[in-house]
């Protein structure tokens, strides 16, 4: 028996994850063994490690350009563009959460490493998913982030909505990784391998003698079960309202972003990179998911009172405008010339994880005073008690319905382009609908925050320094507002100047395996 | 043939400056301080008014006779999707353009739109800028994409103004505009992505949203064709709103504010004809010509329909929102019978409806001032007691029955005539519709104004010094364009007559030879020629 040959790392290439599995580590070991650290440090850190595993992403960047992409790990991991653009979408998510989170948790009484900590193993499974080049890989990071993803939801520990949430997520998130497992079992069993690479060349050799493979598509159909349920895909979806609201704002923010980047990674890994071959057996499926999505997350969304769930649901429909951008990538999925289905999606998860984070952080503060349960009267006359918080919301909503000069907007014509590229019409068009329909849920919002209730202040001219009404005073915390300011700016000048971002996403199409 | 490259150039870039003064303008006004509310009207105005001597200024300096689009401007700006900021004005925009420009610095100044405080005012003024350099840019893009990036995102500014200003069911009214709007621009979205794709393999060889490539040398199937031209027509017709998708128009324009209402008649529901002329005859004659009976049957349709409604209206406003989809149905069937005469009408019709029924939309706010009701049967003898106002109602309803020497004539008359050759029956029939519009504005018009005035509509005043000024410029532009449409004919004429030769040879439309009527317009421009 040949001694065990440990495989050769290829460590600056995978320092972003390690960055941020050791600060995570780290954080939570640090933080239990010395006191109450001062106000906001925990929140710096984790900041820092996000920025630090961001960049060091970015640095990736030339190196892969100029090498072409490769494997890593003896070939578990995979080291493309696609990897890194994702890191770093969830890097800057995790940034923005991590300030919206700060006042959030001091406000409860909360404040500690741990919610840091669990969001650094979070992001850290997120970039395990969006460059696992190994089936188990995948699964190894699609835990480490659902693990994580179970206790944030039920870390408000003083709210019962919240434990629910965590254990109703728990239980059926943890039913839907059985699923995932048992499907890459079946795909093991009908390849002979879990490895993307020997996946693929097991296909190729089966196509050629034109086999079709049962265990094959079983476990494809497993798959899509689990990852349906990650990215809240209807018929998987019902978990997603529950556990929208009962979270803490900020985790949801975190769930809404971070979570829905990484499963959406996991579904190209899976499906464009490893199973191209099955392309025409899964993209039916495919179309259906994103079409019930879409119309259902909008149609559910409008007759909603709680704006957390309304934008659960809304979410639902994104996750639909998503599925068609694979969809669209599912046409030509393994070719030289792939299209610009996968280019249209990691520009759709960046726009949408920053302005998805933008709307939480708004509802998080408004949602202060009103121990996280957020109905649409508490967004009352918010345009002239806090007009800039206002517009920056509008800013959010707008952007959510796909109006023009919105990162939304670029991110909607990017998917929609890449569908009718390949023909697909009748799915670009019942999402511009399901867009519309969806744009309603966004109106109501906008009325109550500028059409309603702006009687009841009485006229202050000069009211930037004191508020109009004295029992709801509304402060804005720093780190929030600079979030949310941030999340908005970015938001408009993708809106204004896409073309860097589309260059930049352009290099994704080409995947290690 | 409609080229980029003819036409004047100016040493600065007017077009893009008449979309940016408003922009620039708005922000300013957004960010100054409400402690000065006169600084952030003045702001408001400067940049208004500014906008609007462009606009005039512009219209001096088009060249007439020229049937290219002038005073273009081209910068790349969304490289990987074929997209530039691609601006150029002809004469089919030329006079939206300028009533655009013209109509705002009158709105902003004239109507008190009544504002609880100065914050309240200040966002007025700054959702009226961007409405108008929206607008603006809808009217100027030559590029598909920067065309829906404007028409889209004016239901912003126009959503708040309704939403935030408007009458007692305002909200659903705002709402019910939104989305009708956005769900047409949902269809009209896919099929412009659709046809900047399908023309790389269809002529034009690369992805470019640039209309005049598209237009020139693409070469779709008739069916690809067709249906690429429904998606567009979806979006246009809920703008203009041609019938069956009309329902949006009367609560909107009903429960707008009076500035609202003058601006959304003025120039925006143009937005839905103007986009029939320019992106569906220019980019898909043969699918136009193939569905012409529909769109002709639709108009006529609206024409009749929305007569027969508006006399039915109790409210006033209700009233002359309907007189409006019935004569934005005469431009439809102008713009469908695709002869020179009558588009050339139809276009001049679009400037006239917006200065004839956005004077009766200012007329009918001046009245809702004085007594707080639109209701006609509350209205009673108000000639009587306020003479001068009731004259100057008079002249803007005769304006919009379309009574000869009024503005309203020239243009109906252009497409009817028009329109005869190539929509026989269809005209005929549309031709009744000028009777029933004299039917329901002189029987509002007597409930309204003759009778026996009772004690309410006693104390009525007369009108102001400052309401003769708002209404000055409109009674101006209806009398001028009545007695001497010339100047604005010869502009509008020559990219008429190229558009129809467009369409004459892509489709199986050849117009017929029109021998007996020859427009005032043909004479005048060889007289020009010859000087």
């Amino acid at each position: 028996m040949p001694p065990f040959v440990g495989p050769e790392v290829a460590w600056f290439a995978l320092s972003p994850l390690l960055v941020l599995a050791a600060g995570g580590l780290l954080l939570l070991v640090a933080g239990a063994l010395t006191p109450q650290w001062p106000r906001g440090l925990y929140a710096a850190v984790t900041a820092s490690v996000a920025g630090t595993a961001g960049v060091l992403a970015a640095l990736q960047w030339s190196r892969i350009a100029d090498d072409g992409p490769t494997t890593l790990v003896a070939g578990a991991m995979s080291y493309d563009a696609f990897a890194q653009f994702l890191t770093i979408t969830i890097a800057i998510a995790l940034i923005l959460v991590v300030m919206i989170t700060d006042e959030d948790l001091r406000n409860s009484d909360a404040d500690g490493p741990e919610v840091y900590g669990l969001y650094l193993m979070a992001a850290t499974g997120g970039v395990i998913m969006a460059a696992a080049n190994d089936l188990i890989v995948l699964f190894l990071g699609l835990e480490a982030l659902s693990l994580a993803l179970y206790v944030l939801a039920a870390s408000a520990r003083k709210r019962s909505d919240s434990q629910e949430s965590g254990l109703k997520y728990f239980v059926l998130g943890g039913f839907s990784s059985a699923f995932f497992l048992y499907g890459i079992a079946l795909i093991y069993g009908g390849t002979g391998s879990t490895n993307i690479g020997g996946i693929i060349s097991s296909l190729q050799s089966s196509v050629t003698t034109g086999g079709d493979n049962a265990l094959v598509l079983a476990g494809i159909a497993l798959l899509l079960v689990g990852l349906g349920f990650k990215v809240a895909a209807v018929p998987f979806h019902v978990w997603t309202p529950d556990v929208y609201q009962g979270a803490p704002t900020p985790v949801t923010a975190f769930m809404a972003s971070v979570g829905k980047a990484a499963a959406f990674a996991a579904i190209v890994r899976v499906l464009i990179v490893a199973l191209p071959f099955y392309r025409e057996d899964w993209r039916p499926a495919i179309w259906v998911l994103a079409v019930l999505s879409l119309v259902v997350g909008s149609a559910l969304a409008v007759v909603q009172t709680n704006v957390k769930r309304m934008l659960a649901y809304s979410s639902i429909s994104h996750a639909g405008f998503l599925l068609v951008a694979i969809e669209a990538a599912g046409h030509r999925a393994g070719e030289s010339d792939p299209g610009t289905g996968v280019v249209a999606l990691v520009i759709y998860l960046l726009a949408y994880s920053v302005l998805v984070i933008g709307t939480f952080g708004v509802v998080t503060v408004v949602g202060r005073n009103t121990s996280g349960d957020v109905t649409l009267d508490a967004f009352k006359g918010l345009s002239t008690r806090r007009p800039a918080l206002a517009l920056a919301l509008t800013v959010f909503l707008f952007a959510q319905a796909g109006v023009p000069f919105t990162s939304g907007f670029v991110a909607k014509f990017g998917v929609i382009q890449a569908a009718v590229e390949e023909r697909s019409y009748a799915i670009a068009i019942i999402a511009m609908v399901a867009a519309v329909i969806a744009a309603f849920l966004y109106l109501r919002i906008m009325v109550s925050v500028w059409l309603s209730g702006s009687t009841e202040t009485s006229s202050d001219n000069s009211a930037e320094a004191t508020d109009g009404s004295p029992d709801r005073t509304l402060q804005i915390p720093v780190a929030a507002g600079l979030a949310i300011g941030a999340a908005a700016i970015f938001t408009v000048a993708v809106g204004i100047l896409p073309g860097w971002l589309i260059s930049t996403a352009e290099a994704v199409t080409t995947f290690a395996r | 043939m409609l080229s980029a490259a003819a036409g004047t150039e100016l040493a600065f870039p007017i077009l893009s400056m008449l979309i940016l003064v408003p922009v620039f303008g708005a922000v300013l006004v957004a960010v100054l301080s409400t402690r000065r509310p006169e600084f952030v009207k003045l702001t408001a105005v400067l940049a208004s008014v500014f906008t609007g001597a462009l606009s005039v200024w512009l219209t001096i300096a088009f060249e007439r006779g020229a049937d290219g689009f002038q005073f273009v401007s081209r910068h790349p700006w969304i490289e990987q999707w074929g997209i530039s900021w691609y601006l150029g004005v002809d004469g089919i925009s030329l006079f939206m353009v300028l009533l655009t420009g013209v109509l705002f610095p009158i709105v902003i100044l004239g109507i008190d739109a009544h504002h609880k405080n100065a914050r309240d005012e200040k966002r007025y003024l700054a959702w009226m800028l961007l409405l108008q350099a929206g607008v603006m840019g809808s009217f100027l893009s030559l590029d598909l994409f920067l065309f829906f990036i404007f028409f889209e995102i004016v239901l912003v500014p126009m959503y708040f103004l309704i939403g935030g200003w408007g009458y007692e069911n305002r909200v659903y009214a705002a709402t019910k505009f939104f989305l009708f709007t956005m769900l047409g621009s949902a269809f009209m979205l896919v099929s412009i992505i659709a046809t900047a794709v399908l023309a790389r393999d269809n002529g034009v060889g690369q992805v470019t949203f640039d209309l005049v490539v598209l237009a020139e040398q693409s070469n779709f199937a008739a069916s690809t064709g067709r249906w690429l031209f429904f998606g567009f027509a979806v979006a246009f017709a809920v703008k203009v709103p041609i019938f069956p998708v009309h329902t949006w128009l009367p609560d909107a324009h009903t429960q707008a504010p009076t500035a609202g209402s003058v601006v959304l008649a003025g120039v925006m529901l143009k937005l839905g004809t103007y986009g029939f002329i320019r992106f569906g005859l220019y980019l898909f004659p043969e699918a136009a010509w193939w569905s012409r009976s529909l769109f002709l049957t639709l108009a006529v349709i609206g024409v009749i329909y929305a007569a027969i409604v508006a006399t039915m209206q109790a409210d006033l406003k209700r009233l002359v929102a309907y007189s409006s989809i019935a004569h934005l149905g005469f431009i439809v069937l102008g713009t469908f019978a695709m002869t020179t005469q009558s588009l050339t009408g139809g276009v001049l019709q679009m400037v006239s409806h917006g200065v004839s029924t956005g004077a009766l939309f200012l007329m009918v706010g001046m009245i809702y001032e004085r007594r707080h009701t639109r209701q006609i049967s509350e209205l009673r003898g108000i000639a009587s007691v306020a003479p001068i106002f009731a004259g100057f109602f008079m002249v803007v309803m005769l304006s919009s029955i379309a009574v000869p020497g009024l503005n309203g004539f020239v243009g109906e008359f252009l497409i009817l005539i028009g329109s005869f050759p190539t929509a026989r029956w269809w005209t005929v029939i549309a031709a009744t519709g000028v009777i029933l519009a004299a039917l329901y504005l002189l029987w509002a018009y007597q409930r309204v104004f003759h009778g026996e005035v009772d004690d309410a509509n006693r104390s009525f005043p007369e009108i102001r010094v400052r309401e003769v000024a708002v209404l000055a410029p409109f009674i101006a532009a209806i009398v001028f364009t009545g007695i001497y449409p010339k100047p604005i004919l010869e502009r509008i004429e020559p990219s008429v007559v190229a558009l129809v030769q467009h369409v004459e040879s892509r489709s199986n439309f050849v117009e017929p030879a029109v021998g007996i009527i020859n427009s005032a317009a043909d004479a005048d421009t060889s007289d020009q020629e010859g000087n």
